[in-house]
């Protein structure tokens, strides 16, 4: 910036400030300036969107060249549910699938284990075998459609199911598109969908890289995320750093795994919650793509750019919607999905109105749909890209937010590093930390949660809410039951027993895997196997619990 | 002092991971000068009944947002009528008020939903608590 070509505005700062004296306005800043953008160096901090450091985003017309990716989470009771949700969203124009699992699914449990009784279908679609998986995508081409899964532990298996999907349908493994979101590094530090301990299920991963760079090269191998470590309680800054700091994990992991980083490192993606304070969420999504440009360039030594760019779903934050006044969470979740959008996310979910009370409505869901729609198409905020770029507030926060982000990798490198971190229940104690914090606020009134702590409506007004009938969970053990007569069992048990074999050398996984899923062995006996290898992961190995 | 020998058992059964609530349920009670054991995630009924025995516990707080709700806590109580235990059983999480009325005919006492504060949590303890002495 030239100095001199420019009016010193030191005199109407000071009238400012003079202004401001008695007017009872005091705490924290309320005005930024050319000041606190002074040492912003625009080639070296921002750059052009589509060029290193990917500050204004990833692509060089982002929006202008591919709008984001509108993908619903969906999914509950049997596939036959599921699939007909998604039927009904691909029909109002949704691009991509995304489907949720039920707890036992997650958990690496089938439906007819005695852990899954009155969980079934509640929380997600139930997937025990390659039966449930075919009638989940039955008439939706997997070549012409991206699918994002959201398991973890048990990822290895749904990703080996989808690929036989595939085979079915004549669809080879090059061409499929999607993700498996596969990051158990974020379940020991929040969302608590761990089954085995961190070192296999490491291996499990690094199985899974290796396996996508040579079958599945268009797939997201995982979807590093901040989002459950946000819906945990943390503040934006951990969701940034502790979502990173689990990337760079997943690098190191990779190369000790033998990889070269440009071999894996394009098909890492990311996922981040988009929360209440607007601003601070544009912020928080620039400082990540900054941040991984500049570790994966200087510490990694990655070479192709797309090793250096981070691409991110999104999803707006559960946890911020109130069962008080749900119509209300119709509104957040625009001011969330918008946020999301001037941060140059790749896909959004946005979340419906009465998701703190059930699974969606269709109609709830609708609407949500059409947030992003009108967001596409009216708002005009994505002709322009990274329109908030130079707000001398945006990229204080921004430049602030990647201070404290490089703070906290120093904290956990002198832990000892990410799996001592964990051990040492660092990230559980911040998260928790926060967690407490933010309900005192509220309930200190601190911090205001419209028509719950402020503007509070004495009358409740019923909300229609989606059921699952409890009939499903029969059905799918009925069902489990008559799949696994019909399945050559001695083909199985032995699938299983050359799984166990190599689960207990060194051998890629993978091809196993694919093998019993073919023959029909569930995901439950799968998941066991590996169980009686691994070991299971409890939450008392975490220190400080 | 009555406040501390009020004993909670705090825990999550079934397969239901979200934490974040019961963790801060369990701070702000211990804050308020209660003796509070969290048993952690993914308990049976079995375990839950067997250790609010154990621990003494004159509450038993459970947290499920996973929707398998009745089932769960129909175990729960009925395990306990089964021990002749009579420790109160309160809840929270993701409940449909539709189910309110048959969670309470079980013997659940009180359902703590989403918008409720620890304030109130604490003082519903206290008060079911008090009159209970300790010998």
């Amino acid at each position: 910036m030239n100095k001199e070509a420019h009016t010193d505005f030191s005199p109407a700062k000071r009238e400012w400030e003079e202004s401001l004296k008695g007017s009872g306005t005091s705490v924290g800043k309320i005005l930024y300036t050319p000041e606190d953008v002074a040492e912003l160096d625009y080639m070296k901090d921002l750059g052009f969107p589509g060029a290193y450091p990917y500050t204004r985003g990833i692509r060089a017309n982002m929006y202008r060249g591919k709008v984001w990716t509108m993908r619903q989470f969906a999914g509950f009771g049997s596939a036959k549910e599921s699939n007909e949700r998604y039927k009904f969203l691909l029909a109002n124009a949704q691009t991509g699938l995304s489907v949720a699992f039920d707890t036992p699914t997650i958990m690496g449990r089938d439906s007819d284990h005695p852990l899954s009784l009155g969980e079934v279908g509640r929380c997600g679609v139930a997937i025990d075998s390659i039966e449930d998986m075919e009638r989940l995508f039955e008439g939706i081409p997997l070549d012409q459609i991206s699918t994002s899964m959201t398991i973890n532990a048990p990822a290895a298996i749904l990703l080996a199911l989808y690929v036989v999907v595939g085979e079915r349908q004549g669809v080879s493994s090059e061409k499929l598109t999607g993700t498996i979101q596969n990051d158990i590094l974020k379940e020991y530090h929040a969302q608590n969908t761990w089954i085995y301990p961190p070192e296999p299920s490491l291996r499990l991963i690094t199985d899974i890289l290796v396996f996508c760079s040579e079958h599945v090269p268009r797939w997201n191998t995982i979807s590093i995320s901040g989002y459950h470590i946000r819906e945990a309680g943390a503040t934006a800054l951990q969701e940034l750093a502790f979502t990173l700091a689990d990337g760079f994990a997943y690098v190191e992991a990779g190369m000790a795994a033998g990889l070269d980083v440009d071999r894996f490192a394009p098909r890492l993606s990311f996922f981040f919650d988009s929360h209440s304070n607007f601003l601070e969420e544009i912020a928080k999504f620039r400082a990540a793509r900054r941040i991984w440009a500049r570790h994966m360039k200087e510490k990694y030594k990655a070479k192709d750019p797309r090793s250096l760019m981070l691409r991110f779903h999104t999803q707006t934050a559960g946890c911020s919607l109130t069962a008080q006044q749900p119509e209300n969470n119709i509104v957040r979740t625009a001011f969330q999905g918008l946020a999301a959008v001037l941060g140059g996310t790749q896909s959004l979910h946005t979340n419906s109105m009465d998701e703190v009370l059930a699974l969606p409505t269709e109609k709830a869901v609708e609407i949500a749909l059409r947030t992003q729609q009108i967001i596409a198409e009216e708002t005009g905020v994505a002709e322009v890209i990274d329109p908030l770029g130079g707000s001398y507030y945006v990229e204080h926060l921004t430049s602030q937010m990647e201070e404290g982000a490089e703070k906290y990798f120093a904290r956990i490198e002198k832990l000892g590093g990410m799996l001592k971190a964990i051990e040492k229940g660092f990230f559980r104690r911040e998260i928790e930390r926060s967690a407490y914090d933010f309900q005192k606020e509220l309930e200190d009134k601190k911090r205001i949660l419209v028509g719950v702590n402020q503007y509070v409506d004495q009358h409740k007004v019923p909300v229609e809410i989606l059921k699952v009938d409890p009939a499903i969970e029969e059905e799918q053990k009925k069902s489990l039951a008559a799949f696994k007569e019909k399945r050559d069992n001695v083909a199985v048990r032995d699938a299983l027993a050359k799984l166990k074999k190599d689960a207990e050398g060194t051998a890629n996984l993978m091809p196993r895997i694919l093998d019993c899923v073919r023959k029909g062995a569930t995901e439950g006996e799968i998941c066991d196997t590996f169980r009686t290898v691994f070991g299971e992961f409890s939450e008392r190995a975490m220190s400080g619990l | 002092m009555k406040k501390k020998n009020i004993r909670v058992l705090l825990a999550k059964p079934g397969l239901d991971g979200h934490d974040r609530g019961v963790k801060v349920v369990a701070k702000a009670l211990r804050d308020a000068g209660m003796e509070v054991i969290y048993l952690g995630l993914y308990q049976t009924p079995e375990i839950i009944v067997e250790a609010a025995i154990q621990e003494d516990a004159d509450v038993i707080g459970v947290s499920v947002l996973s929707g398998a709700h009745l089932s769960l806590f129909e175990r729960i109580m009925h395990l306990l009528k089964d021990r002749g235990a009579d420790m109160a059983v309160i809840g929270g999480g993701i409940i449909p008020d539709d189910d309110i009325p048959r969670l309470e005919k079980m013997g659940v006492k009180k359902l703590f939903l989403p918008g409720a504060s620890v304030e109130e949590i604490a003082t519903y303890v206290e008060s079911i608590c008090s009159g209970k002495e300790k010998v």
